[in-house]
């Protein structure tokens, strides 16, 4: 029986019909896109904070009201993914949970500091263009909710990737200081972005069934050479380098080459020893206990409403 | 042209508001208890940020048309002309700013941010509906504009007082200690700052109509007004807290630190 509807089941997928949450799927299905999304989620609103960093500070009123906006669209998306993920079967709260416990991990590229205005720019043309390029593929993910949510979130992503390439762009065009500060943001940023798209092929033990069920749709080594080859060109618009002595174009192979990335740097990070891991997470857990009371009184409030207009019946 | 200077500071006092009130509810993006909040309190922010550069953009225009006639620092350091949205905003010091000392207090809990947000933007919704009847026509424009986000901020706001104050007991305690906490700084939205000459203000009868309209949410959420309290004054004239100049030290370190630079 269970055969049957595995059967079925990837069949739909294998047509490019939508997983829909009351659908049989197979608990493994269930559970990796549960982590998934989940992932995916904590990971827009860690992604706050490494930007939130700079709101405040914001060096013009138009600046301040971007970064505020995009900040608050990440807000927007963790909204949708988290509700994505409970159609699977699992609360906010539990999800909360976990990522307070460091069970759920979300993407390392947020545990790297913001130290300078052109960071913001930086986050918004490598980090948001690594994502958009994660991203764009889920849009045609197998389970249905994930890719509608991804279509709006892929939306507003590549807004933010633009704004990202504008701050450059202007910094590109300002002083020799300011040329200095975006150059620097480059040289700290690019390494991590790379790694945003995960270990190598061959050390990423998930993607061959991932594929199989059409959450994934290229590995990460393709979609990496794809950013590669993307910001390779972009740069030279910010007449900026990418500090990688061995990127080169490659005639024959029609894609850019490029150096080795640092996998033991990758696995400190994922493993909770980058530079700001403790700080986001201790942020994020500071906000969920110091809101408990407010949570508590919305509740209490809301029952106390509740009971008064079923006396009132 | 004394009606121009009066009209200008009247701008940069309304606009010091939304900014400095926009910069407090910033501080929460990202830090907020609920996420559905985290994102209302972002957006209420953007919403100051963006009546800010409407005033600014307008104060700018009347300054950089009456240069002659205009002081534009008590601190000799010169603002370079014309000027700017973000000159205006950016490189102003503490005592030039003129906004409300009630918008400048540190945010505390989610139960200081939402009553000192209440107070404020029912002041605002007064005001700003007053100014609808502005002789200049851009006045009354941005008060149109601003009105329609002011009534969700007022909304907002009351919803959470009412929330916490007929909640549990410790959000009926910590709203009870917010307005103890705040109340001294209400007295100087009521204070008709000299410049506010303009003729369809009448600051009596926005106390009048502010005093209604609190006090039917306080006894409805079960909450106190202290007994008579002394009233802190002074910021629509530059005598500010000490918390401004942190504000403005943080807000403005990229222009100062890097001065003449396109962002």
């Amino acid at each position: 029986m269970e055969q049957d509807f595995e059967k079925i089941f990837q069949d739909k997928v294998d047509r490019e019909i939508r997983i829909e949450p009351k659908d049989w799927m197979p608990e493994k299905y269930r559970q990796t896109l549960i982590r998934q999304i989940s992932q995916h989620a904590h990971s827009e609103i860690i992604g706050m904070l490494p930007e939130g960093n700079w709101i405040t500070r914001a060096p013009s009123l138009r600046r301040k009201a971007i970064l505020l906006a995009k900040v608050q669209d990440e807000a927007g998306h963790g909204l949708y993914l988290y509700s994505a993920a409970e159609t699977l079967g699992i609360t906010r709260d539990q999800m909360y949970e976990q990522l307070h416990t460091g069970k759920a991990k979300y993407s390392s590229i947020f545990n790297y500091p913001t130290l300078s205005w052109a960071d913001m720019g930086v986050i918004g043309w490598l980090v948001d263009g690594a994502a958009i390029m994660n991203q764009v593929p889920l849009c045609r993910t197998s389970f249905g909710p994930y890719a509608r949510a991804m279509v709006r979130v892929c939306k507003e992503e590549s807004f933010h990737q633009r704004q990202g390439f504008e701050i450059l762009y202007v910094l590109s065009k300002g002083t020799e200081a300011q040329r200095r500060m975006a150059q620097d943001a480059i040289n700290r940023w690019w390494w991590p972005s790379l790694m945003m798209f995960g270990p190598k092929d061959d050390e990423s033990p998930n993607t061959i069934q991932s594929m199989k069920w059409k959450i994934k749709r290229f590995s990460n080594d393709e979609l990496r050479q794809k950013f590669v080859d993307v910001c390779a060109e972009q740069v030279k618009v910010l007449g900026f380098t990418l500090p990688d002595k061995d990127l080169k174009w490659n005639e024959e192979r029609g894609h850019y080459d490029f150096g080795e990335i640092n996998w033991d740097e990758f696995w400190q990070v994922v493993q909770g020893n980058g530079p700001c891991n403790k700080e986001r997470l201790d942020a994020r857990k500071k906000a969920w206990e110091e809101g408990a009371w407010v949570r508590d009184a919305a509740l209490a409030y809301a029952n106390k409403k509740a009971k008064q207009k079923q006396a009132a019946a | 042209m004394a009606t121009t200077k009066n009209e200008i500071d009247f701008l940069l006092h309304l606009a010091d508001n939304a900014l400095i009130i926009g910069h407090r509810n910033s501080e929460w993006c990202g830090h907020g208890p609920i996420l559905e909040q985290d994102i209302a309190i972002t957006n209420i922010a953007l919403d100051y940020i963006g009546q800010a550069r409407n005033l600014y953009q307008h104060a700018a225009e009347l300054i950089n048309q009456h240069t002659d006639k205009i002081e534009l620092t008590q601190t000799g350091k010169d603002i370079s002309l014309p000027v700017t949205e973000d000159s205006l905003a950016y490189l102003r010091d503490v005592v030039e700013f003129k906004n409300l000392l009630i918008t400048e207090i540190p945010n505390g809990d989610w139960a200081q941010t939402s009553l000192r947000l209440f107070l404020l933007s029912q002041f605002q919704l007064e005001l700003f509906t007053q100014l609808l009847k502005h002789e200049d026509p851009q006045v009354a424009a941005i008060a149109e504009k601003s009105i329609k986000e002011i009534s969700y901020h007022v909304k907002w706001s009351q919803d959470w007082v009412l929330r916490l104050g007929d909640g549990t007991e410790e959000s009926k305690r910590r709203m009870q200690n917010a307005i103890d906490a705040i109340w001294a700084f209400t007295g100087e939205l009521f204070i008709q700052p000299e410049y506010a000459t303009a003729a369809c203000l009448n600051y009596a009868a926005i106390q009048t109509a502010w005093n209604q309209k609190v006090s039917a949410i306080f006894e409805e959420a079960g909450l106190v007004i202290p007994a008579k309290t002394f009233v802190q004054k002074g910021g629509a004239t530059g005598m500010h807290t000490e918390h401004l100049g942190y504000i403005l030290a943080e807000m403005q370190y990229l222009q100062r630190a890097y001065p003449n630079s396109e962002w």
